[in-house]
Order: C-alpha cells, then structure tokens, then sequence
C-alpha cells in the first residue's frame, strides 16, 4: 500500500507541474508537450484506481489522436510570443473563475463539502456491485443499453463539430483539374491507344 | 534452499524486481538481435529481386554486416545542427526507441510467456503504437530544417490516418473473441490453420497488413523520408547513434506489428496443423516463423512497389480503407448477433 500511495503522489505532483508549465511556459510547443505529460500521468492515476479501459482510453483518444493534431497546427503556426503574453493579464480573471468553479466541482465529488451518493465514496459502494466482472466489461454493459441515448447524443454533437469544421473550411475552386481514380482504372487500351499504320515517307 | 529461492523470487520485493527485469532482458535482447539481422535479411532480399548479391563481405555469407554498421553509428560523432533545439532534438530519438520496444511487454510468445498479461492488452498496444508518431514529429521540428518538418508533418498525417482502420480492425477481431486480452485472442484461435482468423476476417488482414506498412512508414508508403524530394525526411539532421535509434526503431515496430499480425490472424504459438510431430515444436518457434513470414512480405512490398503520391495515400486510407473497415465491423457484428456466435464472456 505505501508504494501504491508513493506511486499516487508522485504521478499527482506530476500532472499537477505539467499542467502548471502548460500555462507558464513561452514556447507554445513546449506548452503542448507539457500537455501530453499531464495527459500521461493523468492515465496513470487512472490505472492507480484500477481503471485500465478508461487509463487506455485516454492515452489513445488524448495523447494519441487529439495532442498529435494540437502539436501539428501549433508547430505550423508562426505564433508571436509577445503577442501572446500581452492578453494575459485581460484573460487572467476569466481562467480564473472557470479554475475556481472546476476547483469546487472536484471539492464536492470527493465529499468534502457534500455528501450522501453524489461523493466518490458513495459510487464507490454502487461501483463495488458493478466491479464483480472486469470494468471493461462493466462499461460495455451500461454504456449500450442504460446510457443508450446519451451515448448517440454525445456522437451527434461530434458530427455537428465535424460538419462544421468542413462548411467553414470548404471552399469550391473552379478551374482544379482532379484525378478520378474510377476512370483512370476503367480506362481501356482501345480507349487511349490507337495503333497507326504509318506508310513509309508518307507520314501520318 | 530451493523453496527459500522460490519464496524470494515470488514475494521479496527485490527478488520481484530481479524477476521482472530478467525477463525484460529476455525479450529485450533477442528483440535487438532480431532487428540486426533484420537489416541484413532486409538487405538480402532486396539484393535477391534486384540480381545483387546483397552483403557478402563482413563475415560468412556478411553475417557480421549489421554489427560492422551499429559499430560504425556508434564509433560516429553525433552532431547537433546549431539552429537545433538541443534537448528536443536528442530526447525524439529516444521517444521513437523506446515506444518500440515498450510495446513487446503484453505480446504473447507461448500459452503463459507475457511479461505483462493485462486485460486490455489490445488498447494497450494500440496506445504505445500510436505514440511512436511523437518521436517522428519532434524531430522534424527540433531539427529546424524545412525538409526535417516537412516529413514529420507527413508522418504525422499519415500515422493518424492509418490509426483509424487498424482499430476498426482490432474491434473486429476483438468482437469475435470477446476479449481484451491477447493471449485470450491466441487461444480463441487454437486448431487446423483455417480457424486462425486470417481466413475468416481475410478482408481485414489485408487492410491490417497494408495500414501496418503505412504506420511504420515502409515502401510504398515512405512518403516522410522519400529520398528524391526530401533528402532523409524527418531525420535528415541526424548522424551516427541519434540516426541509429530512429533505424533501430523502425525495425523494431515493423517486427511488433508483424507479430501483432501473427498474434491477431496467424494464430499466435499455434501450429497450423493441431497433431503430434508439429504441435512438438515449442510454440514460441511457431510464433517467431509467423513473424519472419509477415517481414519477409515487407521486404517483398519494399523491393517491388514503387512510391505512392501523397493525395494517393490520403485517399486510399479515408475513401477506401475507412468505409470498407467500418463496413466490416457492422457485418461481423450483425453476423456473429444472428448467428448466435457471440462469444460467451
């Protein structure tokens, strides 16, 4: 058990110091890097309590999909870092409260300040009757049929950020000629090869 | 005595951690010894399709070759380009290794041989593959040379997008053993060669092995280090053991995703044919020819196929891989719902 409590405060410190440098940090790519450590050791804080799928998860959808495409447009773009720290006193107080509020959050789900099933340790004594089977298998099973219509809720919402990502950035050009597979592959060799027979000093 | 040793190496945290690390060696070392000869089987075979004769010089036959270059890498100077930055530019190296070889912790080499035998090896596997993009895109702009960053950038597009229907293709094999757990995706395939899931899943195999050479960018898909229009790609700044570990890395995620491939639809340590003088042979000797067999279709691939374009690549992954991968993971599912083939948990 120590070394269990060891590992927890040392992944913690961790993600706490990585997300502090996500901030800090000048250089924006640093700044995602430092995000893909928070990540990570978030993953393993996941795994510390047991939940390898949603540990799993995270570091495929997060560190693997979603941080590859952040350090991709961060990279590309030429981002001015003194232009960027000028609008940080004017955003300070917003951050802030979206912190404070987050931070209250957190306070309530562990049990500080509330009480009775909305704590953790109340989802604990339900998780304990779900947890007789692998928690995998414990997702799965709720996740398709009593959380049927959240779930395709949640993937509607994906596909209207996803149409809206591409009515903003499609524009039709005129005038691009475009390879069509289709038709290069059923092209024939009567279609384009003609076979002349050419008479000597007669040319074509 | 005996039993004192059992209890030390069972209980005692440090004979736990003796364990542990002996058997990381015992994968680890045979794992770099195989890529080193990689190379030289590489080699060989491109020699073979081309009428060369490939190394002959180093030792017999050139078996010492792959030594005589990592002696050379390592005996080089490692220069780091002045415009660089310096700490991300040696840490991309390493990042590219190390996913490569973390991944070998949850593969399977016989009934019980894992070093780590978790329950959602699979999502494992597939995390760490997806990782090995990191090292790629890092030291395309640590380099800070434009032809550096331009085959990170392509890397990087070009992983993701393969990522996409290498997992459509894991959930099928998943759903038809209905589990997470790789040696549970062995065993589900135990008996004749034909109830390996290369032949029930082929359309899938084969999506799985083309994705496979996209992810470890081999020809015809080496789009982010094609030499005519971007020297080296993504490690043209790198010399002697920095370009080593890139080399080292590559290698050693083409023999992990071969034996992802032997462990998903080749059967694993299974023999093909379930009867007494075959099913002698240790498994771990069945697994590993599965894997030369799958790498030896790479070498293959790579000395027959010329180059993709890059809006080539782009579409075979989204328009045609994609949609058909999706396709297959609904008509497995369907099949295996009404078949009443749903593999019982």
């Amino acid at each position: 058990m120590i070394l269990q409590a060891l590992a927890f405060y040392v992944f913690a410190a961790i993600t706490v110091a990585a997300a502090a440098m996500v901030v800090v940090s000048r250089n924006p790519v640093y700044s995602v890097l430092f995000l893909i450590l928070a990540f990570f050791n978030a993953a393993a804080l996941f795994l510390l309590i047991g939940a390898e799928f949603i540990a799993m998860i995270l570091v495929i959808v997060y560190v693997g999909a979603v941080a590859v495409l952040f350090l991709f447009v961060v990279m590309m773009l030429d981002i001015n870092l003194t232009e960027l720290k000028e609008g940080f006193l004017a955003y300070f107080p917003v951050g802030a409260l979206i912190g404070a509020v987050l931070f209250a959050e957190l306070l309530l789900g562990v049990g500080i300040i509330g009480s009775g099933s909305t704590t953790v340790a109340g989802l604990n004594a339900h998780g304990a009757q779900v947890m007789a089977v692998d928690n995998t298998r414990a997702i799965g099973r709720v996740l398709y049929t009593q959380y049927f219509y959240l779930f395709q809720v949640a993937g509607l919402v994906l596909l209207v950020a996803m149409i809206g990502a591409i009515v903003l950035t499609l524009r039709s050009r005129p005038g691009v000629r475009r390879q069509r597979a289709v038709e290069q592959i059923n092209r024939t060799k009567e279609q384009s090869v003609t076979v002349v027979k050419v008479p000597t000093r007669g040319g074509v | 005595m005996y039993a004192d040793l059992i209890t030390f190496f069972t209980t005692n945290w440090l004979g736990m951690a003796i364990v542990i690390l002996a058997q990381c060696l015992a994968v680890t070392v045979p794992l770099l010894v195989a890529v080193a000869y990689m190379t030289y089987v590489d080699r060989k075979v491109w020699a073979s399709i081309q009428l060369r004769r490939g190394p002959n010089v180093v030792g017999p036959f050139g078996l010492l070759q792959p030594f005589a270059d990592g002696l050379k890498l390592v005996l080089k100077e490692t220069i780091v380009p002045s415009s660089a930055n310096g700490i991300l530019f040696v840490i991309a190296p390493m990042i590219a290794f190390m996913t490569a070889l973390v991944a070998w912790a949850v593969v399977p080499f016989d009934n019980g041989w894992v070093i780590a035998d978790i329950n959602v090896g699979i999502l494992y596997l597939f995390a760490i593959s997806s990782l090995g993009v990191y090292g790629i895109i890092i030291a395309g702009w640590a380099s800070n040379s434009k032809y550096a960053f331009l085959g990170a950038l392509r890397s990087a597009a070009q992983m993701v997008s393969y990522e996409v229907s290498i997992g459509f293709v894991l959930i099928t094999v998943l759903l038809c053993v209905g589990s997470l757990n790789l040696s549970q995706v062995v065993l589900a395939q135990s008996g004749w060669f034909w109830n390996w899931f290369w032949l029930p899943l082929l359309p899938m195999f084969v999506i799985f092995f083309i994705s496979a050479l996209a992810e470890t960018n081999r020809t015809p898909f080496d789009l982010p280090m094609s030499e005519a229009e971007l020297v080296a790609g993504f490690h043209t700044e790198y010399s002697a053991m920095t370009f080593g570990l890139f080399f080292l890395g590559e290698y050693a995620n083409m023999i992990l995703l071969s034996a992802l491939g032997a462990v998903l639809f080749l059967g694993g340590w299974h023999s093909p044919i379930p009867y007494a003088p075959f099913t002698l042979v240790p498994g771990v000797v069945w697994f590993a020819l599965k894997i030369a067999f799958l790498l030896f279709i790479f070498s293959w691939t790579k000395g027959t196929l010329p180059r993709y374009r890059y809006d080539q690549l782009m579409r075979l992954g989204w328009k045609v891989f994609l949609p058909v991968s999706l396709g297959w993971v609904v008509l497995t599912a369907a099949v295996l719902t009404f078949g009443g083939w749903l593999p019982k948990p």
